[in-house]
């Protein structure tokens, strides 16, 4: 049954160095306070798992938490490249980065894998391309019925699963509207999870029977820290910060400006720093 | 007035959305990729292809976006769709299921066979550039039922050997489609600031079918890696209308005022 607990208990509790993390939010609902909570507790040799690796990694890339990433997407979205991610990958600093590359079509199959407790996920992919000669976990099956021969991953089982979502009840439940991205299939594929939230609530308010909602029994750990996925953003709460993705390109682009704000907002800084970004749309 | 203005004068860049825009038909379903493929599909949607299904990889389907998004998850792109699904659902019912008759990408790098590279320039285990990846793209190439591609031209980006697939045009030699048994047709089009692109019914080599106005062959292939090839008939890429620059301008201008950068 999940836990209320501060942000940092969560990550304290969860999270050890050398874990298999996988952080998700498509774009929408990225967890971002877990994130510089975790790299505020000095987390080491992590595997990163992500399929849009995006400003939350380059963070935890560029001060060092990281030893290898699992991912399909690794850019500035509309804006660029990650910097941090860039200089890791062709100059090894801040260490050497190992990369496991996949496509998105099959990180989502192996997230669901994960979830479905199958041991890997297959799909019609991977067709003409070379990411299979650099990455070995990509390789083939053959259908028993009709002879295809299909792509095959192995499932993603993260030891953690971490997302933000807009609210949780006080029995834990965990309610996630709008682009759900694959974070539903990250925290059932996970054996331990914390979930962020904007606000805990007496009732979630669902709209629909098929909202997504979380049992409290599938999670480990819930916080609540309003604001907690900016400069992503939260659907009826708050949008995305587009500025601040943008802004984000001269600052990554070299060590010292990186390292410098990362002391400034993340390092002398607590997951109160998020709630100036939380407020819920009218 | 922007319209007075938009019919003296437009940029290589205006021409290359709007011919792209063209391409688009108003029956189609269409997976749309961030940046200029975007900037394309909602022009069409805006103009001539009001009834397109615009459908973007985070999940959102028949979206009709007033600003154009930044990221391909942007909440306009959820508030104005008519569903948003889970992501593994968008690549499992929906573009691997064959729903989708257009796939729309852009890249970093390209061949004469319309193969993309968005991965690495150089070396994979020791990249001179390590570029985003592939995302979305090596199954939007090979499962929606066509692909377009819209690329500004230059001799870095058109290149005679691409060192790194990410995603399949026509393959290395132009024949790797059929032999794999893929049934899509792959690149039908490539908009350039240039011209516009189509395979040759043979051998599938990108051949230029269209010229934009004053552009000439010389510039086309000072832009080019590999020895340019024209189709048999060649005709001159219609100038953008007046009304298609208005929106073209008005949507863009939205955008830069939404994103505040």
């Amino acid at each position: 049954m999940a836990r209320f607990v501060s942000l940092a208990a969560a990550v304290e509790e969860c999270i050890r160095d050398g874990d298999t993390v996988s952080f998700e939010g498509f774009t929408h609902l990225i967890p971002f306070a877990a994130g510089h909570e975790t790299i505020r507790q000095g987390r080491k040799r992590l595997t990163l798992v992500r399929m849009t690796p995006d400003l939350i990694y380059d963070q935890m890339i560029g001060m060092g938490c990281a030893e290898k990433l699992v991912f399909s997407w690794g850019g500035n979205p509309g804006v660029g490249s990650l910097h941090r991610l860039r200089d890791a990958v062709e100059n090894g600093w801040p260490g050497p980065l190992a990369l496991e590359e996949h496509s998105h079509a099959a990180m989502a199959n192996a997230y669901e894998a994960g979830a479905a407790n199958l041991p890997f996920a297959i799909l019609r992919g991977y067709l003409g391309v070379d990411l299979p000669k650099v990455n070995p976990n990509i390789r083939s099956v053959t259908c028993p019925f009709t002879g295809e021969v299909l792509a095959a991953v192995p499932a993603l089982r993260p030891d953690v699963g971490v997302i933000h979502a807009q609210r949780a009840d006080r029995e834990g439940n965990v309610l996630l509207e709008g682009i759900t991205g694959v974070q539903k299939e990250a925290v059932l594929a996970s054996k331990r999870s914390i979930v962020t939230v904007e606000e805990v609530v007496d009732d979630l308010g669902v709209a629909s029977p098929n909202a997504v909602v979380l049992p409290g029994w599938t999670i480990t750990c819930i916080a609540a820290v309003p604001g907690g996925a900016h400069p992503s953003y939260a659907h009826g709460h708050y949008p995305r910060d587009n500025a601040a993705y943008i802004a984000w390109d001269k600052i990554a682009r070299e060590r010292d400006t990186f390292l410098a704000w990362m002391k400034e907002h993340v390092l002398e800084r607590g997951p109160d720093a998020f709630a100036v970004h939380a407020r819920r749309a009218a | 007035m922007q319209a007075t203005l938009a019919a003296t004068a437009y940029t290589s860049n205006e021409m290359m959305i709007v011919a792209a825009a063209r391409a688009l038909r108003n029956e189609d379903v269409c997976f749309v990729g961030i940046g200029a493929p975007s900037a394309a599909c909602n022009l069409a949607r805006l103009t001539h292809a009001p009834g397109i299904t615009l459908i973007y990889e985070s999940g959102t389907i028949a979206t009709r976006p007033n600003v154009l998004p930044l990221s391909i998850g942007d909440g306009e792109l959820c508030e104005t769709a008519l569903t948003t699904v889970p992501v593994p659902e968008m690549f499992r019912y929906w573009l691997q299921g064959g729903r989708i008759t257009v796939g729309f990408l852009g890249g970093a790098q390209i061949d004469r066979f319309a193969n993309l590279n968005t991965t690495v320039v150089g070396d994979y285990a020791k990249p001179k550039v390590r570029l985003p990846g592939g995302g979305g793209a090596p199954e939007i190439a090979t499962n929606c039922g066509e692909i377009f591609i819209i690329m500004a031209q230059s001799q870095r980006a058109f290149m005679k050997d691409l060192r790194f697939v990410t995603s399949m045009g026509h393959g290395r030699t132009g024949r790797e489609r059929r032999d794999l048994g893929v049934k899509t047709k792959g690149p039908t089009r490539l908009i350039t600031d240039l011209c516009v692109f189509e395979p040759d019914p043979d051998t599938a080599e990108m051949t230029v079918t269209s010229i934009h106005p004053g552009v000439t062959r010389e510039r086309i292939q000072e832009n080019t890696g590999w020895p340019v090839r024209y189709g048999a008939a060649v005709g001159e890429t219609p100038e953008p209308t007046a009304d298609e620059l208005a929106v073209l301008r008005e949507i863009q201008e939205r955008t830069r005022r939404a994103h505040g950068g």
